[in-house]
């Protein structure tokens, strides 16, 4: 079970709601990936209207409802998007994205660490998005941040866990959950990601803009599964070499 | 925020037409396959994708394209609508309809009844709208738009203007009543061509229109948006000097974000007609060329194209679209209304075009930024639109 601030989630696969080709092809997706949180960017949709596209297909009921911050280029105006949320009947729960270059869309440690310390004192929970920086991602846990969530490699390029040796410190050292996001192209992403030891991973390219939404979303439900079972059941460890599956050693010698 | 004066840069200098035409010119079938397998282009590959041996290739481009634009941009494209604000212009340039030595009918609107047309937008669902207006700043100036963004702002999730060149004092200010985005059209990046069509008028300053987008940045605006007006010089080297210009700004501008427009001149009123053609399949190319260079550049479409071109363009460059435009200043309150900068022919109002985006298969995207980015004079945005 994944526990992050106190919430249990069956499920370890976060979901993105940018990018598809309808609302309706969105929340089917949704539905099938069994996610049980769901992350919207507050400047694509106006939480004030009832009838905004986004919104009115959501079940708030029964997902977590995670607004992100996309967009920011700050801490400042990060944390006006956090309020303005909060404001308008957004909960408590943030994704936080500071992300000052328009084209890679690589977060900015320091506002993000900044904008961390003060969206949780004024009591966010707040989950941030991060480069895979052990030594950022314990400063960010030191200052409040319920879960990290470091990037696989950066939004919507599918090139997948590129940065894998920086996560795996990561998820070692980690005391909140680890939430491996962006990046992830392809279910064995995810898996990949998961067998590492990676409490979730968050999707939303790869599912937003496959030819079949639907069944993508189940393949990395199915992956994400696949991949933290694994993990739990212990992987072999990876050697360069080949070994016998039962070695014959004689050790006959010994008295 | 970084201070983006720091380091500030030389001014961006146009290349010299006849210096780029080998880059187009000599390349060959080879140099454009070569350049669709790259991640990474250099110009000179930008030059192999606009050249005549890339025309021939124009459904490999296409599929370039358009696999990095929905990577990029998702099955969505944005919505947004031009309000045109005044038709009076300083400016003597021969392509245009707004030029000063027309007879047609001027106006300014006052800003009720720029509030009065916005309503009009706000109602039909538009989310971004584009203030336009002709060079007069004795008519309309710097005041006008910090007191009609001030109005807007609440009622808008993001403002554009696309005016005459401002100082860079003059956009801090309106980025701080609320302007988002700017944009500023060199036309033709070919030198001999703007002395030739810019008659006079402050918009005879090459060098200080030029120069203009990097202000925008220096500003700090989010967004700026370059273009050229196809139909007065070679596309093609056109198509370079946009795409060198767009280098040039994420160069020294990393956090501004950059956008295209691709107007074609249509027939205006006076007696300009356009010096070349360019066809659809070489604007599609222009297109596809400039997102296989820039994968992450917003590229625009305006009304100014067919139903037909847009709709066949969804998903394969594009990522804006404007929608029931109307180019006269009070148009969208008085439909009558004439003295109109160019006709349109797209004449499909926003919900068309939106059906027409939803059916083939793409999400039109009405509100993609929001008000609270802005840090109001008064100390925060009320959430509640007015209408």
């Amino acid at each position: 079970m994944l526990t992050i601030a106190g919430h249990n989630f069956k499920s370890r696969l976060l979901v993105g709601t940018g990018k598809f080709a309808s609302s309706q092809l969105m929340k089917e997706a949704i539905d099938a990936s069994g996610s049980e949180m769901v992350t919207v960017a507050l400047r694509r949709v106006d939480l004030d209207d009832p009838g905004d596209d986004i919104m009115s297909v959501l079940d708030r009921e029964r997902y977590v409802f995670l607004p992100n911050t996309s967009g920011a280029r700050n801490s400042d105006e990060a944390v006006r998007l956090a309020r303005m949320s909060k404001a308008s009947g957004g909960g408590e729960w943030l994704k936080l994205e500071v992300t000052p270059d328009p084209r890679t869309l690589l977060p900015d440690p320091v506002e993000t660490l900044k904008a961390t310390e003060i969206l949780v004192r004024e009591g966010f929970k707040v989950l941030p998005y991060m480069n895979a920086d052990p030594i950022l991602a314990l400063k960010l846990q030191d200052a409040g941040a319920v879960a990290v969530m470091p990037l696989g490699s950066p939004i919507g390029t599918n090139q997948g866990l590129l940065t894998r040796f920086q996560v795996e410190i990561i998820i070692d050292q980690a005391r909140v959950p680890v939430i491996v996001d962006a990046g992830l192209g392809a279910p064995s992403h995810a898996a990949e990601a998961m067998e590492l030891g990676a409490d979730a991973v968050l999707v939303n390219t790869a599912m937003a803009v496959a030819g079949d939404p639907v069944r993508m979303a189940k393949a990395f439900a199915m992956a994400v599964e696949a991949g933290r079972s694994a993990y739990e059941s212990g992987l072999g460890r990876r050697q360069a070499q080949a070994m016998a599956s039962s070695p014959a050693v004689g050790l006959g010698f010994l008295n | 925020m970084t201070d983006l004066n720091r380091n500030r840069p030389a001014a961006f200098t146009a290349p010299d037409f006849r210096d780029i035409a080998e880059l187009v010119y000599r390349s060959s079938a080879a140099d454009v396959e070569n350049a669709l397998l790259k991640e990474r282009l250099s110009v000179q590959d930008l030059g192999a994708l606009l050249s005549p041996a890339a025309a021939e290739q124009l459904p490999a481009l296409a599929a370039r394209a358009s696999a990095l634009t929905t990577a990029r941009f998702g099955r969505t494209i944005q919505i947004y609508s031009p309000l045109y604000l005044s038709s009076f212009c300083c400016n003597n340039c021969r392509y245009c309809g707004f030029s000063t030595e027309n007879k047609i009918e001027r106006r300014v609107l006052t800003l009720d009844e720029a509030e009065q047309e916005s309503l009009l937008l706000a109602g039909r669902g538009f989310s971004h709208i584009l203030l336009v207006a002709g060079e007069a700043p004795a008519k309309m100036g710097v005041d006008y738009l910090v007191e009609l963004a001030g109005r807007l702002r609440n009622r808008f999730a993001s403002i554009s203007i696309e005016i005459q060149p401002l100082t860079e004092a003059e956009y801090r200010r309106l980025f701080k009543a609320g302007i988002t985005s700017v944009a500023v059209y060199q036309e033709t990046y070919d030198q001999d061509v703007y002395r030739e069509v810019h008659l006079s008028g402050p918009k005879a300053d090459l060098e200080n229109r030029l120069a203009t987008p990097a202000r925008v940045a220096a500003a700090g605006m989010r967004e700026v948006g370059i273009g050229a007006l196809l139909g007065l010089a070679d596309w093609r080297l056109e198509g370079i000097s946009l795409g060198m210009h767009l280098a040039w700004l994420r160069h020294y501008y990393w956090q501004t974000a950059l956008t295209v427009s691709f107007p074609r001149l249509r027939p205006a009123t006076g007696d300009f007609e356009p010096k070349v053609v360019v066809s659809e399949s070489d604007l599609a190319q222009l297109l596809f060329a400039l997102r296989i260079f820039d994968h992450d550049v917003g590229l625009l479409l305006s009304t100014r194209e067919e139903a037909r071109f847009r709709d066949g363009m969804i998903g394969l460059a594009p990522t804006r679209y404007s929608a029931g435009s109307c180019t006269a200043p009070g148009g969208y309150s008085n439909p009558d209304q004439t003295g109109e900068q160019f006709s349109i022919d797209d004449q499909r109002g926003i919900d068309e075009v939106c059906r027409d985006i939803k059916a083939r298969g793409f999400d039109p995207v009405r509100k993609d930024w929001d008000a609270v980015f802005q840090q109001s004079a008064s100390g925060g945005v009320s959430r509640k639109p007015i209408y």
